[in-house]
């Protein structure tokens, strides 16, 4: 057992560190710090200074454009974006149907999208919730029947993350109505272009509109767009929600969140004295503190076996259930700190055109917004509650 | 960045699960802790012979020179069989405050005694009023031609009652809860002026309560500089409550597999209760108290080394409040899932949850490390 750093490593820090001073677009690193939406055009531009770099996806092989960093290293990037409010890369395609694509996918399949993921060129979203099918995913209804070489798609998608900023989905679709729930269903890769496919925005309690419901109605998909095997959707659709867990912790995001929690309730005074020093309100954050740090080394923990070839069955759920209720317990404590000033809030868009700026004091810009939208933390990636189901099955087999 | 075993720590951790598989049944525990001694002499024979009473200390007074990482292994081990010998007293606390204080003549004359299974230790630091503060002494050391008398009360001394030495905190400067002014005597256990009340523990385990009437000692007791102690008592209850929180993280572990079992058995409306979702996810509610816990021994066994005195310090509070109210949380919940079976003093789930209960209190409790964590981070 070690936790020490190899002089490989300092330096490496140093090296993401600098990039990150040098390269960060401040407007890009603003947004991110504050804890808003990315707009589409400010996250591309990052995106494309990544790739430049040769960082656009640390946790593909290195054949595929990965970084070949270790563990350790991914540590120390993931550390040193969270403290720089450097935003990661859209998880859509690079996290998500990424390694999909280049485990299960054909050549052609891999030449043609994992390069265009790297470049940002095509910003995926992600086809998987139904209005009937949240938590029980598998009773999906969205069909596809085969017509020659393509299938054509029929029904609605519902939360869909920035569809209306996408090119491409990825969709289940249920290809065998009579087959068992989890064995009639395929994996597609739609372009959202194609005639049949309308978004429709949904605004969220933030009233901003990151999610959407997407409807297909007679679109015709390629047979050559479907992943692996037909009515095999469901093995690909379980290992990419087993991928999307390892990330979701973003535990170096919550550190940064306790740095700006400390740097207001500085800056805010109770009962005279700044609210930093306020013994009930330092409770409250020491103890968020302290389950962050044990997070953080749990995730590591789990790092190591992964690096020394253990498998891992369901730990990961751990990471999201505890690293959600972080996040939220942290924005909570943040929009807290704000006293009053926690109130004001307009949607973004009502600024535009405007010739003011938020009302209070600056770091009042934000926090609300992100408290708001975190809310679908502990909701999205398969709920906390769905996440404890897992664990009791796969890890204590209750 | 690593987190697993050398090889060498894989055959100790194996080492000690045997000998907890092999003497620790619930039966023979209980036997054990009803008995007059509370331990075995027999058991910490064997471990002596197995070289565990040697594992921290250095070579050149017969030791393995392991460092806090093997004391965790084998603490996390006990922990799950609930063992009863005074490891962490003689060998951590004691042991650890001879080498770090000691002159090389107490070292020799203790040290090797201790290895060898033949001289057992305690600490004497709490007193009725310091509560958690181990810089509260109020006990008095006063020189006395070559010597020191010493007069006072030292409360709820774990192993006390075995321990051929006590190793007592006294003031011989300054005023109740200065940091300066306290040292350390080396006291034989029966020595005229010292009058020890035995008691027996809510863990299953033995304490003792000293008084100290005009105690008289040579120069030669005292241990470390005079009025110097207190840096090396903190260095050294660190290393204590590292060891605890590994014993703790095995007690829970053990608790959470005793309860996972028992409710996937107990049945109730026709099924087994562990089909119930509220149990459920209590029970992976606790798992994860007990994996979070588990992540926080391992990162304080590995920071105990650390020069950083105040990164190091953070470390130990963080993980002895995560421990803390894990304990708690595993401990109660490992009752409440048992129903009644949880209340009888015959079934295990209860012994889990009192030492789980001790461990939260001892060198702190959970809000007294909270806040020792919040100014170290201020």
């Amino acid at each position: 057992m070690d936790l020490s750093f190899s002089k490989e490593d300092l330096a490496f820090r140093d090296e993401v560190r600098e990039f990150l001073q040098n390269s960060l677009p401040p407007d890009v690193k603003d947004r991110c710090d504050r804890g808003l939406h990315p707009t589409r055009e400010g996250q591309i531009r990052w995106q494309k200074i990544l790739h430049e770099k040769g960082w656009m996806a640390p946790n593909w092989p290195k054949e595929y454009g990965g970084t070949g960093w270790s563990i350790t290293q991914k540590y120390i990037a993931a550390h040193e974006f969270g403290q720089a409010s450097a935003p990661i890369a859209t998880p859509f395609g690079v996290s998500m149907v990424g390694p999909v694509i280049y485990t299960f996918g054909n050549q052609e399949q891999k030449d043609q999208y994992l390069p265009r993921i790297l470049a940002s060129e095509d910003w995926w979203c992600q086809g998987y919730s139904e209005p009937g099918s949240g938590s029980d995913l598998a009773s999906l209804q969205t069909k596809a029947v085969r017509d020659g070489d393509d299938y054509i798609v029929n029904g609605q998608k519902i939360w869909t993350s920035y569809a209306h900023y996408a090119d491409m989905i990825f969709c289940l679709v249920r290809t065998d109505p009579k087959a068992k729930q989890q064995e009639g269903i395929s994996f597609l890769l739609i372009d959202m272009k194609t005639p049949g496919i309308t978004v429709k925005p949904i605004y969220g309690i933030d009233k901003e509109n990151s999610l959407n419901e997407v409807f297909f109605e007679d679109v015709r998909v390629p047979v050559k767009n479907r992943i692996g095997e037909e009515n095999k959707g469901w093995t690909y659709a379980k290992f990419l929600l087993g991928n999307e867990r390892t990330g979701i912790a973003r535990v170096a995001r919550s550190k940064r969140q306790v740095v700006r929690v400390r740097e207001i309730a500085a800056a805010e005074m109770s009962g005279g004295r700044p609210l930093i020093e306020d013994p009930d309100f330092i409770a409250k954050l020491t103890r968020i503190e302290v389950d962050l740090m044990a997070l953080e080394y749990t995730e590591l923990r789990m790092l190591s076996m992964l690096a020394n070839g253990k498998k891992l069955s369901a730990e990961p759920s751990l990471l999201k259930i505890r690293g959600t209720e972080i996040q939220q317990r942290l924005t909570e404590l943040m929009v807290e700190s704000l006293g009053m000033y926690g109130a004001p809030y307009e949607p973004e868009r009502d600024y535009a055109g405007r010739n003011d700026i938020h009302p209070g004091p600056d770091y009042a810009h934000g926090p609300m917004a992100e408290h708001l939208y975190l809310r679908a933390a502990t909701i999205y990636g398969g709920s906390n509650e769905i996440q404890r189901n897992i664990v009791s099955k796969m890890v204590l087999g209750l | 960045m690593d987190f697993e075993l050398s090889d060498e720590q894989g055959m100790l951790k194996d080492s000690v699960e045997r000998f907890v598989k092999d003497n620790y049944s619930s039966e023979a525990r209980a036997k054990l802790a009803d008995s007059e001694a509370g331990f075995s002499e027999d058991h910490w024979k064997m471990m002596a012979e197995l070289g565990w009473l040697g594992m921290p200390f250095a070579e050149e007074v017969g030791g393995f020179g392991g460092g806090a990482v093997e004391t965790a292994i084998m603490m996390e081990c006990m922990g799950r069989g609930l063992v009863l010998e005074p490891f962490l007293a003689t060998v951590i606390l004691g042991g650890g405050l001879v080498t770090e204080a000691g002159s090389a003549d107490q070292i020799e004359a203790i040290i090797p005694a201790v290895i060898e299974g033949n001289m057992k230790l305690a600490f004497a630091y709490a007193e009725p009023k310091s509560r958690f503060d181990l810089n509260n002494v109020e006990t008095t050391a006063s020189k006395s031609g070559d010597g020191y008398v010493l007069n006072g009360h030292k409360s709820v001394v774990y192993h006390g009652t075995a321990a051929d030495k006590i190793i007592v905190s006294a003031r011989t400067s300054g005023n109740a809860m200065d940091e300066d002014g306290i040292s350390l005597f080396l006291v034989d256990n029966g020595a005229s002026g010292l009058t020890r009340r035995d008691y027996r523990t809510v863990d299953g385990q033995r304490a003792a309560d000293f008084t100290l009437e005009n105690l008289k000692v040579g120069a030669d007791a005292l241990l470390g500089v005079e009025g110097k102690a207190y840096p090396v008592i903190e260095k050294v209850v660190e290393r204590a409550i590292g060891a605890l929180c590994a014993e703790a993280v095995g007690a829970m572990q053990q608790a959470n597999e005793i309860t996972n079992e028992y409710i996937k058995e107990r049945k109730q409306f026709g099924v087994p209760i562990g089909k119930f979702q509220v149990l459920q996810h209590r029970m992976v509610d606790m798992y994860m108290e007990a994996e979070q816990s588990k992540s926080m021994s391992d990162m304080v066994a590995m920071k105990l080394s650390l020069e950083d005195e105040k990164e190091r310090k953070r470390a130990v509070a963080a993980a002895k409040a995560q421990v803390g109210k894990a304990a708690k949380f595993v401990g109660q919940q490992s009752i409440q899932l048992h129903g009644g079976m949880g209340m009888t003093d015959e079934y295990s789930i209860g012994h889990y949850f009192k030492r789980l209960t001790t461990i939260e209190m001892l060198f702190g409790n959970t809000d007294y490390h909270f806040k020792k964590f919040a100014e170290l981070s201020a």
